[in-house]
């Protein structure tokens, strides 16, 4: 059997808009186990290049541990196995070093972790511990603005992170992430835990950081991922059941699991 | 009211009372002992007892400045040797071990931590004194690592395991290597609550006799060096209290305060350093 290149959407109109796009990453007949218990199944999909690509569906279908194998962070847990190939610009991030890989793809998690520090030293960490020559005062002002806090905390940089609200915390941990100049930002449910306010902020957000790098989230909210994504997968106990362009998802979608879903029947 | 409602009103207001009485028992002692030190021993206590040595019996004076210094020494010997050896044992327990070997691990520091002091003392006196026919500040500062060890090594793993895991997640997806995530986010959270487990270790030690007795024995005069007889707090306590003069009665009550006051002071650090710097919220 021929080698076949995982399309980037399951739809056949997805694919020719694909077509044109270049991909970040492709994810190539991923099955992922815990233990026994096999929690994906067969997925292949590709994550286009400066796009925000969302992964949706009802609690437990997968969409996290999908999210979390793209960085690897699925090899803390023990007795996790997953067979397949993940490929970062072509190349198979389980044959790189594994540090070196999270650095290229970086991950926001479900609820705001900054660390014990000062804001400045959360943002600075990741240019610290990776040796950075960039000089630091530099680079956290511009993560900070990326991530659109700047204004917020430049009178105080070395108050603790702690003091921040919910969503400034979050938007830290975004400009922690970002410092390192991640090809690929990861994130996991990154508003559910915040109030509609900086829920907002944060989606208008990811949509300005896509010039900056590539952009996959994870929600349980249809409509963050329609107002947010390019591309939208919508996964289903563990299978990709549809993945194709937001729109076409949302209005048109291609398999009636898709239709039953977003229209509210169950999830 | 009915004779339901009142007899219930009863046992809320006598059980009340009873747990109020026996958390007030439990306070006053350490008051009582407090009190009790410092008329005993007050008066004794002044400029010579802190820099005078032991005087013969039947002179008025002196002090037991060579018995605070020797307790000193010994401490610190005992806390260069116990506390790298609990702290990086704690690492190793909470990062890096898990199943049986950490089981067997916490399940030995645990049992060392309760072997009575008199059993450590010899221990280490046959370890270290039997051999060289000399009792020293080394043996006894050994004598005190050795308890200090587990003691650091359960606390600091405790502080370790409390540190949130998305921390350490935060720090992995970063590009951290599990040791730089150790070092720069785990240990800087945990190191408040490290550093009181140390200090309650320090004075939970320094208050130790037995395994002094077998491995510093005591001096009535300096002990230059590490490598003689050395004199403690503890021990001339021990020593003072139990002879049949009233000077010594006297020299041993204010040695008990002054011990007293050393851990008292410890524990107020302690708790200093908990208010400071930046602490990871409770979820």
């Amino acid at each position: 059997m021929s080698v076949k290149i995982p399309p980037i959407a399951t739809s056949t109109a997805a694919r020719e808009t694909s077509a044109a796009l270049s991909m970040r990453m492709t994810i190539s007949k991923v099955n992922f186990f815990y233990g026994p218990k096999q929690v994906l199944f067969d997925i292949s999909m590709g994550i286009a290049t400066n796009k925000v690509t969302s992964l949706i569906g009802p609690s437990g279908c997968g969409k996290s541990t999908l999210l979390r194998t793209l960085n690897r962070m699925h090899e803390a847990v023990r007795n996790a196995r997953l067979e397949g190939e993940i490929l970062l610009d072509g190349q198979n991030i389980f044959t790189q070093d594994v540090t070196a890989h999270r650095r290229r793809v970086g991950m926001v998690f479900q609820r705001p972790n900054p660390f014990p520090k000062s804001i400045f030293d959360n943002v600075a960490y990741g240019l610290r511990i990776n040796g950075s020559k960039t000089p630091l005062a530099e680079a956290v002002e511009k993560s900070l603005r990326h991530a659109a806090l700047w204004d917020e905390v430049k009178d105080h940089l070395h108050k603790s992170a702690y003091e921040l609200s919910g969503g400034q915390q979050q938007r830290l941990c975004i400009a922690r992430a970002l410092a390192v100049e991640p090809e690929v930002l990861l994130l996991d449910e990154p508003c559910s835990a915040l109030d509609p306010i900086s829920t907002a902020k944060i989606e208008e957000l990811l949509v300005q950081l896509k010039d900056l790098c590539t952009i996959v989230t994870v929600t349980h909210n249809m409509q963050q991922a329609a107002r947010i994504s390019d591309f939208t997968a919508f996964l289903l106990t563990g299978q990709l059941i549809e993945f194709s362009p937001t729109p076409q998802l949302f209005t048109t979608p291609g398999d009636p699991r898709t239709e039953a879903y977003i229209t509210g029947r169950f999830g | 009211m009915s004779p339901r409602l009142r007899w219930r009103k009863f046992v809320s207001g006598f059980m009340l009372t009873m747990t109020g009485v026996c958390a007030l028992v439990a306070v006053s002692v350490l008051f009582l002992i407090l009190g009790y030190l410092a008329v005993h021993g007050g008066a004794s206590i002044n400029w010579n007892f802190f820099t005078k040595l032991p005087v013969p019996v039947g002179e008025t004076g002196g002090g037991l400045a060579n018995a605070i210094l020797g307790s000193a020494k010994m401490l610190l010997l005992a806390t260069i040797f116990g506390v790298p050896i609990g702290f990086f044992g704690a690492i190793y327990l909470a990062e890096f071990s898990g199943g049986t070997v950490a089981f067997v691990i916490r399940y030995a520091a645990d049992l060392l931590n309760g072997v009575p002091s008199i059993v450590i003392g010899i221990f280490a006196y046959s370890l270290v004194v039997h051999p060289f026919k000399q009792y020293s500040t080394l043996a006894g500062g050994f004598a005190l690592g050795l308890m200090m060890v587990p003691i650091t090594l359960r606390s600091t793993e405790e502080f370790l395991r409390a540190v949130p895991r998305a921390l350490r997640e935060a720090a992995m997806a970063l590009g951290a290597s599990k040791w730089k995530t150790i070092v720069s986010v785990i240990v800087p959270a945990a190191y408040r609550g490290i550093l009181t487990a140390v200090l309650l270790a320090f004075a939970r030690v320094a208050g130790e006799t037995a395994p002094l007795l077998f491995t510093a024995l005591g001096n009535q005069f300096w002990s230059p060096g590490w490598q003689q007889p050395t004199a403690s707090l503890p021990v001339m306590i021990f020593t003072y209290a139990l002879a049949p003069y009233d000077d010594w009665h006297r020299q041993a009550w204010a040695a008990g305060l002054v011990l007293l006051g050393l851990i008292l002071i410890i524990n107020i650090v302690a708790r200093a350093i908990l208010s400071r710097g930046i602490a990871v919220p409770r979820t």
